[in-house]
């Protein structure tokens, strides 16, 4: 009876895993069939076209271009804002810790919508307000920029957090003691410390960032960015060149996933080494 | 180049707690000097505040003479060494060791020379370029001290820097840490809580209590002449005897206890509550016949071998019970379980002492 | 303020401290607030804005209210206001979308925490990511393509006679509950998972040697430790379903209406921005409301939610 529980919670994570893999294949499949609806059923041979018709598509590549530009500036300032604010819940303690981490972190809570919304009045209504016409306060990318930081900041708060916590303080005393200035201690010890967090926080931003909706169609004026351009593809007459687009990023992101996990691995590999090596010299020390 | 450190009634409160009560010391240049006491007791305060982590709430503390207040701890002529050693994870050795000059703006060329002759010093010439994860507990403090030694510093404040290694380890490091001393010349303050490497290394010793400094002096005069029953405990075993004082006389002074009258040397301010009176249990020796003076009639009740002494326990007739130990030296008669013996001590040997130094 | 002082110094405190507030005052609090405050305000030409018609008015949330229609729930024929009938569908199909993800999930983390070999986890997980890592449109899209009248899900069955002429899968809500199970139950996943991995498996073994069925193992052990993860799963699965536009607008039919789709047609087709913005402001609220139930539910902290 335990035996076949076992093998049931087995074939279970197996469908399971196909249910979510399955519905990508067809999508990437169907980026090769010779059939004017994005489908595989029927089948009527493989073809190229689709991703020659990507190529020459200009709309889809000023989207692409608006979607990288949006996705570089999101991940700096989410960087820059996320690794302040980790920096600072972790030097203060009590009811303003409390308050403020707990004001980050309802940001991951609020609808992206919502976030669209806040951002695209508050910022025209500054303008409107001090009449000017400056870019800035009227609809388009530079809120989508703004909106979305307002939360993926949180998670790259909370990514720099999670490593902060086992900062050893002792480091920044110990520079200190040796002469160092406070620029010196942020430089050279606190922030080479904190590069992997903020690495993978700017990952996860840049990501996040791509894949944003809400707040982008609420903010974006007349801009595309590529989920949008896919989405009103999606909406009106649709051709498998959506497709091609989909299992491209789908190659890319995952070729980039699979390189970031193997430079995981050398890297734990080089550090098991040299603890080895420190093991072994403790042997030899203990043997005098 | 080494200086003196003077504190002067310095003084530390966090919130309203005394964790440092009016210290008074003068080390002098070169001097290896050891803050001794246990956790708790305002050490760990008094090297952050030489170093400059920490302001005094109260006095002053001078370094070379030279006035510390509001200079911060990169300003400093000190370099201090961590208990977990504070090494930098992410920076290869000769990185580490020459951070403090890299912060001075030295090359890069010079940087690494001296690194390298640090390193020889030290004796790991090939640990240059490993990281810090590669090295063993004892590398590791080598590294440390080339670290703190490359800034060439007036001052070593070394905190607690041996607890982490094994004590085989820790013996050997002791020897090469006094060795360091020597031939730098720089003055060392040691903070910890282990008597053994306290008065193994230093020239003086500063035993704390609760915040105050209870004594300073040689090891020696520490474990011969402590000042009091905190100090007395703390450095080595101890006899003690509760009782009043009686007829003091040249230093001299008659103790009423339960057990008889005994004769001891009359400790300063060994006056009114919490007298005792100490002796070691290596000066306390078991005879079978009555001795001249301090005897006292016990009966064995447990003998234990430590190897380079034998510590027989014995039990007085009030239930106390008296430690003495025997040099083994091959030839030593130990006696039975349950023997009836007679504890006897020189009066030179023991000491009339106050309680501990808590001020006011 | 102080401890920040002394280890990083005045300027980097100060850096520190603005760009902070840079993110919750102009980013975060001031665009809630200005929501709120608009949200009260009339719609009004251009002229007359700051001019005596432009007073405070809940006029703008009480257009919930109008405009009733004739409608069924649960066999009972009631007359419902059509945003609110919109704004409860949201809510009971965001709550569906909720339990689904995690009966889906509970098996699959109970096998990857406590019956796989640790090794292949590592594997495991790379699988699970990757629909991650392919953006929500195009997994919305991929189901759009599955379930085509003529797509590949209803030529198999009849291929399979398990029915004997397409189907339009994406009928009532039908879509919208397939697009966001699937595009949200990774949400759930990895906080379950999460909360299970950390339950000792001796407490299982000893409850089955005290002779506990599997069920019942799994509803005093399993289930209760795993509470907080199921909590913040919750929280997030609902979170994103009540928020999502993408999915019920792809895989929406014309019978399927969600709140944020409202929102967006008072934004965009009546251009009417302070209505648009007292609905955003309900379904903040019906969100917050939402995340208060479930930390008292399940006596969670907000903090334990965001891991």
């Amino acid at each position: 009876m335990y035996q076949f529980r076992q093998t049931l919670a087995r074939v279970y994570a197996f469908v399971f895993i196909l249910y979510l893999l399955i519905p990508l294949g067809i999508m990437g499949a169907a980026a090769f069939n010779d059939n004017k609806t994005p489908s595989i059923v029927p089948w009527k041979g493989v073809t190229g076209k689709w991703f020659d018709a990507l190529f020459a598509d200009e709309t889809m590549w000023l989207a692409f271009r608006n979607t990288l530009v949006v996705a570089v500036a999101v991940s700096l300032l989410a960087i820059l804002v996320g690794t302040a604010a980790a920096i600072l819940i972790n030097s203060i303690s009590g009811r303003l810790r409390t308050t403020l981490y707990g004001l980050m972190i309802s940001t991951l809570l609020i609808p992206g919508a919502v976030i669209g919304i806040s951002t695209m009045i508050m910022w025209t209504k500054i303008g409107n307000g001090i009449h000017s016409d400056f870019i800035l306060f009227k609809p388009g990318l530079h809120l989508s920029v703004l909106g979305q930081v307002s939360y993926i900041a949180a998670m790259v708060m909370l990514l720099v957090l999670a490593r902060l916590q086992s900062f050893d303080e002792g480091l920044e005393e110990a520079a200190l003691d040796l002469g160092a200035s406070h620029a010196q201690v942020m430089r050279r010890i606190l922030l080479p410390y904190l590069y992997p967090a903020i690495g993978a926080g700017g990952a996860v931003a840049f990501f996040q960032s791509i894949e944003n909706y809400n707040v982008t169609q609420f903010t974006r004026g007349g801009a595309n960015t590529l989920t949008v351009y896919v989405f009103s593809k999606v909406r009106s007459g649709i051709t498998p060149t959506i497709n091609a687009l989909a299992l491209m990023l789908m190659i890319a992101t995952l070729a980039l996933a699979i390189g970031f996990e193997i430079n995981r691995r050398r890297k734990a590999r080089i550090e098991d080494a040299r603890q080895a090596e420190a093991r072994r010299a403790t042997a030899l020390e203990e043997a005098f | 180049m080494s200086a003196g450190i003077d504190l002067e009634n310095v003084c530390c409160d966090f919130g309203s707690f005394r964790a440092v009560d009016t210290a008074n010391v003068s080390i002098e240049p070169g001097e290896f000097f050891s803050f001794l006491g246990p956790s708790g007791c305002g050490k760990t305060t008094i090297l952050r505040m030489i170093s400059g982590f920490i302001e005094p709430t109260h006095g002053q503390i001078r370094i070379g003479g030279m006035d510390m207040k509001g200079q911060r701890p990169n300003q400093r002529p000190t370099a201090l060494i961590f208990q977990n050693l504070a090494l930098f994870p992410l920076m290869p050795i000769w990185e580490n060791i020459s951070f403090g000059l890299e912060v001075r703006g030295v090359d890069k060329a010079a940087r690494r020379k001296r690194a390298q002759e640090l390193l020889d010093m030290v004796d790991l010439p090939d640990a240059a370029d490993k990281m810090v994860s590669q090295l063993s507990g004892g590398q590791k403090q080598r590294v440390a001290i080339a670290r703190a030694l490359a800034v060439e510093p007036k001052v070593m404040l070394l905190d607690e820097p041996l607890s982490a290694l094994d004590l085989k380890l820790r013996q050997h490091m002791r020897a090469e840490l006094r060795a360091i001393q020597k031939r730098t010349g720089v003055t060392f303050i040691y903070i910890t809580h282990d008597q053994g490497e306290a008065l193994a290394m230093s020239d003086r010793v500063g035993v704390m209590s609760q915040g105050r400094i209870q004594q300073i002096a040689t090891p020696r005069d520490i474990y011969n002449n402590p000042v009091n029953g905190f100090v007395a405990g703390f450095v080595g075993e101890n006899n003690v005897f509760t009782g009043s004082v009686v007829s003091p006389s040249a230093g001299m002074a008659g103790f009423d206890t339960g057990l008889g009258r005994l004769t001891a040397r009359l400790g300063d301010g060994a006056l009114g509550e919490g007298i005792k009176l100490y002796v070691r249990p290596e000066h306390t020796i078991l005879t079978e016949t009555e001795g001249a003076e301090n005897s006292v009639p016990v009966t064995v009740s447990e003998v234990s071998f430590e190897g380079a002494f034998i510590a027989v326990h014995a039990k007085a007739a009030n239930g106390q019970t008296l430690v003495a130990e025997v040099r083994n030296d091959g030839a030593a008669t130990v006696p039975a379980i349950g023997a009836k013996r007679f504890a006897s001590f020189n009066a030179a040997h023991a000491a009339i002492l106050p309680d501990a130094f808590t001020g006011g | 303020m102080g401890d920040m002082f002394r280890r990083y110094g005045r300027a980097a405190t100060l850096i520190i401290c603005l760009l902070t507030a840079f993110w919750l005052a102009m980013l975060v609090v001031l665009p809630n607030i200005t929501l709120l405050e608009s949200s009260f305000r009339p719609l009004l030409p251009v002229t007359e804005i700051g001019g005596p018609a432009d007073q405070y008015t809940l006029a703008n949330y009480l257009k919930v209210f109008n405009g009733s229609i004739d409608t069924t729930l649960m066999g009972i024929p009631v007359n419902i206001p059509v945003h609110v009938l919109t704004f409860s569908l949201t809510i009971f199909y965001s709550l569906l979308v909720t339990i689904l993800c995690f009966l889906l999930t509970y098996p699959l983390a109970y096998y990857m925490a406590k019956i796989l070999n640790p090794r292949s986890l590592p594997t495991i997980f790379l699988l699970l990511c990757v629909p991650l890592l392919v953006s929500e449109v195009l997994r919305a899209f991929a189901w759009w393509i599955i379930l085509a009248l003529k797509g590949p899900l209803s030529t198999l069955l009849v291929t399979l006679h398990v029915i004997d002429k397409p189907v339009r899968w994406i009928s009532g809500y039908n879509g919208v509950m397939i697009g966001l199970v699937y595009t949200y139950v990774l949400f759930m996943i990895f906080p379950v998972y999460n909360a299970m991995s950390s339950l000792d498996s001796n407490q299982i073994e000893a409850a089955e040697d005290l002779g506990s069925p599997w069920w019942r193992t799994h509803l005093r052990i399993v289930l209760p430790h795993c509470k907080p993860g199921i909590a913040s799963g919750s929280v997030m699965v609902f979170m994103l379903s009540a928020g999502s536009l993408l999915v019920p607008t792809i895989l929406g039919s014309t019978t399927s209406q969600w709140f944020t789709q409202t929102i967006q047609q008072w934004m965009f087709d009546a251009l009417d921005w302070n209505t648009a913005a007292a609905y955003a402001f309900l379904l903040l609220l019906m969100c917050t409301l939402f995340v208060s139930l479930v930390m008292k539910l399940f006596r969670v902290k907000l903090s334990d939610i965001a891991k």
